[in-house]
């Protein structure tokens, strides 16, 4: 018998709203959380904008040791741990520690606190780089300094898939769920937005270069070109159901189906494999393409990238066969933040029978046969969502979640 | 349905004193230690300045002048044990397994290298916050984010399954073979192209493990600076390099004739949210690790034959790691020989834990139990079996390997001996 994992706790930064419910309020309202970079004067970039996390007070949040010893995306891991622990109810005493565990994902690490020290080592000398630097900026800190803080003993792990590794990361915690650990701390943060960060993302090549906050990031649009950078995601409880439902704790719903795909080296002239992970997920979860309620896709707001996407879909759900929304584009891309993320969008829409907007997006390119959600929220029935997530270089997740069962 | 289980059928390894797998084996046996004064760059201003360093060079190896040219260092490392590894197995990726195949590589630090090169140029040596989007590489997305690494391996072995970088500081090597077998268990793939890849020979990381003094300052003797177990141990030295495995379900690789070199019997990994940097000399949670890998193996800890040591030969680690042997294999801690090869290949954070995973399947094929290099001085407080110095005949066929990192990660692995040897 396998364990069913589902979600008793969530705890979001967004650049649209700190606290999952503020998020979720914000989202609903169309309200995007892009504008022009504040952390740095952007002018000498030719991109300049991005979804900041504004009116973080980190003082109000972590505790002020840790401050000094910890980058931005930490600091945004440690308060979202904290709020999806509280979330669920769980207090510290209430699991043995090593029946409790962690699974982050990480795009970029502590990448502003890297380029500080990088300065000291290179600007000074090596007698100036931070005793902290060691653990501060590689990609495990944030399950290392949330294992800490939480006393969470039990199974533990760092995945790195760029944007498709949040979903890789939840898909972890939940392989422990099933092999008998009552609780998992998961999700994603990234916080890059540094000069060195912000740079890394213009050589790409992937970043929209409009100063028009409302223009910059357009999936599935015809005007689409690039995409905007954000900051943040989501910390996520998940728990053995049955352990969840005998403490009377509250379920957002279940992680019911997963599967990951990689895509063949550019110019093979071999299919992408999008469409396999999103058939792989629904077979996982035990459901057909009628039983999707909405997608939430990736968007990557890149023509070739969106035309890909908008094929999987049609070859599964067919042409305009289910709703597709990118909440994104209030948000920007949150690297691993961005599945945690739309996992909770997810389940909130699929609680509150409402489908967020692709705000920004008002001219669909021609040809996606895609029904994308656009301008305002949808009223949607059903059970169960897909949430999309890739990541550059050929990274394809697939997660269905639904909603809590009647019992 | 009978559990799936998972077997080594291919090695590549990339490893300071030798490149390619027969090469490092006879080092590790050797126990000739491959630390040195660091040659990659001028170690004058730093405390420790010394490191296990690979003598490797992507275009001897067989990689393109534009691969050398754009890829990290720990890059080039994973695809050249790739090839070595593929070869070795026998195995033809086609479009026939292509889906059925997955990645799963370890680094504990990614493209570190060329992420400082790159800040170098583009901040005037460190002077400018604002760095110049414009004026290096345009591959510093692939360093910024460095699952880069484990797409260039899938791409190399022309896998199309799950694919991801496992990084969990020093447990990662560990950790990606851990997953990777659970992704052929649970039937995600047949075959993973598994394993750890670091380079952090490099000043910022030498400043790092400097400012918390976690290296050895022992610049005066280069090549006996790293002394596992050792009275006078004073700390780790640096090392770089890589281990990729080719992991098959066990049954197919039956089926295809292939030679096997063991089965990855158990894994389980543990924190022990104690401190980032810190160990608790109790090594309870690496002792909780090694009760979950054997328990994954179904093997009585008495079985166990040889345990692999993480023995950094810090201070602390040695006392941990001896504590959680004990602890988790009672009185059977005091007959089995336990080493560590990193006196010899220094500790290359990521890789490491691969690379000794390959060193343990190696063990169990050679019947050979490498020495704990640079152990002369018996520390009156580590009391079990280090084997110093010289190798030991040994039949094994049960081996347990540990790691433990910087975030608190302890992660143990057994490799039992299977059928199918050729």
């Amino acid at each position: 018998m396998t364990a069913t994992a589902v979600v008793t706790g969530v705890g979001v930064l967004a650049p649209n709203g700190i606290g999952a419910e503020e998020y979720w309020s914000a989202t609903l309202r169309g309200e995007s959380g892009i504008g022009r970079i504040t952390r740095f004067d952007p002018s000498s970039y030719p991109s300049r904008l991005a979804g900041e996390v504004t009116g973080f007070a980190v003082r109000d949040h972590v505790p002020s040791r840790l401050v000094p010893q910890t980058d931005r995306t930490t600091q945004f891991a440690l308060a979202g741990s904290d709020w999806a622990l509280a979330d669920c109810g769980l207090t510290a005493d209430s699991l043995p520690a090593d029946e409790r565990g962690v699974v982050t994902a990480s795009a970029s690490g502590g990448f502003e606190f890297g380029q500080r020290e990088l300065g000291h080592l290179w600007g000074k000398d090596p007698k100036h780089v931070s005793a902290y630097m060691s653990f501060a900026w590689f990609y495990a800190v944030n399950s290392g300094q949330v294992s800490i803080r939480h006393d969470l003993r039990g199974p533990t792990g760092v995945v790195v898939a760029d944007q498709a590794g949040g979903l890789d990361a939840v898909a972890q915690a939940r392989r422990r769920i099933r092999k008998g650990t009552p609780l998992m701390l998961t999700g994603g943060m990234d916080a890059s937005l540094c000069p060195y960060g912000l740079a890394a993302q213009v050589s790409a090549g992937i970043l929209s270069e409009s100063e028009d906050p409302a223009r910059a990031y357009l999936p599935f649009d015809a005007a689409a070109d690039g995409h905007v950078p954000g900051e943040g995601g989501a910390m996520l409880t998940l728990e053995d159901a049955e352990r969840a439902r005998e403490r009377g704790a509250r379920s957002y719903g279940e992680i019911s189906g997963y599967a990951a795909t990689f895509d063949p080296r550019p110019g093979s002239g071999r299919p992408a494999n999008l469409e396999r992970a999103v058939r792989g997920a629904l077979a996982d979860a035990g459901l057909r393409p009628d039983d999707i309620a909405f997608v939430l896709a990736d968007g990557a707001g890149e023509p070739e990238s969106d035309r890909v996407e908008a094929q999987a879909l049609t070859a599964v759900f067919g042409p305009e066969g289910v709703p597709v929304t990118v909440p994104k584009t209030m948000t920007g891309r949150l690297y691993s933040g961005a599945g945690p993320l739309d996992l909770v969008t997810a389940l909130f829409a699929l609680r509150d029978g409402v489908v967020p907007p692709t705000v920004h997006v008002d001219r669909p390119a021609t040809g996606y046969d895609i029904d994308l959600v656009t301008g305002s929220p949808r009223p949607v029935g059903g059970d169960a969502a897909l949430v999309l997530a890739r990541g550059r270089g050929g990274f394809n997740s697939a997660m269905v979640v639904r909603r809590p069962s009647a019992a | 349905m009978t559990a799936r289980r998972v077997v080594v059928t291919g090695l590549g390894v990339i490893a300071p004193g030798g490149i390619g797998t027969k090469a490092f084996w006879e080092r590790i046996v050797s126990g000739v230690s491959a630390t040195r004064t660091i040659t990659a760059f001028d170690p004058a201003p730093f405390r420790s300045r010394m490191a296990a360093e690979c003598d490797f060079d992507g275009a001897r190896s067989g990689l393109s002048p534009r691969d050398t040219a754009r890829l990290d260092r720990a890059t080039q490392f994973a695809l050249v044990a790739t090839r070595e590894a593929l070869a070795d197995s026998g195995i033809e990726i086609d479009e026939t397994n292509a889906h059925r195949t997955g990645v799963s590589l370890g680094s504990a630090v990614g493209c570190t290298q060329k992420l400082e090169e790159e800040y170098v140029a583009r901040s005037g040596g460190g002077q400018q916050w604002l760095v110049d989007h414009a004026a290096g590489t345009p591959h510093l997305y692939d360093y910024f984010v460095p699952s880069s690494m484990a797409a260039e391996v899938a791409w190399e072995a022309g896998a199309e399954g799950p694919t991801a970088l496992i990084s969990a500081g020093c447990t990662s090597g560990l950790d990606s073979l851990g997953h990777a077998v659970e992704l052929i268990r649970e039937g995600s793939a047949d075959i993973v192209i598994a394993g750890g890849s670091d380079a952090p020979i490099a000043p910022i990381t030498v400043a790092c493990f400097d400012a918390i003094k976690a290296t050895s300052p022992r610049n005066d003797t280069p090549d006996h600076a790293s002394r596992p177990f050792d009275r006078t141990r004073s700390g780790f030295v640096l090392g770089e390099g890589a281990a990729v495995l080719v992991l098959e379900e066990r049954e197919s690789a039956l089926r295809r004739g292939a030679d096997v070199y063991a089965e990855i019997a158990g894994f389980a990994a543990r924190a022990n949210a104690h401190h980032m940097t810190g160990l608790r000399p109790d090594g309870l949670e690496m002792a909780a690790a090694i009760t979950g890998a054997l328990d994954d193996a179904r093997i009585d800890r008495t079985s166990v034959g040889y345990v692999n040591a993480h023995g950094t030969a810090t201070r602390q680690n040695d006392i941990h790691e001896t504590a959680a042997i004990k602890h988790s294999l009672g009185e059977h801690a005091h007959r089995v020989p336990v080493s560590s090869i990193k006196a010899v290949i220094g500790h290359s954070l990521g890789a490491v834990g691969s690379i000794e995973a390959a060193a343990s399947a190696l063990v169990i094929r050679h019947g050979v139990v490498p020495p704990t290099a640079g152990l002369y001085e018996p520390d009156p407080q580590l009391d079990l079996d280090y084997v110093p110095l010289t190798a030991r005949d040994q039949r094994t066929d049960t081996v347990l390997t540990v790691g433990s990192g910087f975030g608190g990660f302890q992660s143990a692995m057994v490799l039992t001996a299977t059928e199918g040897r050729r």
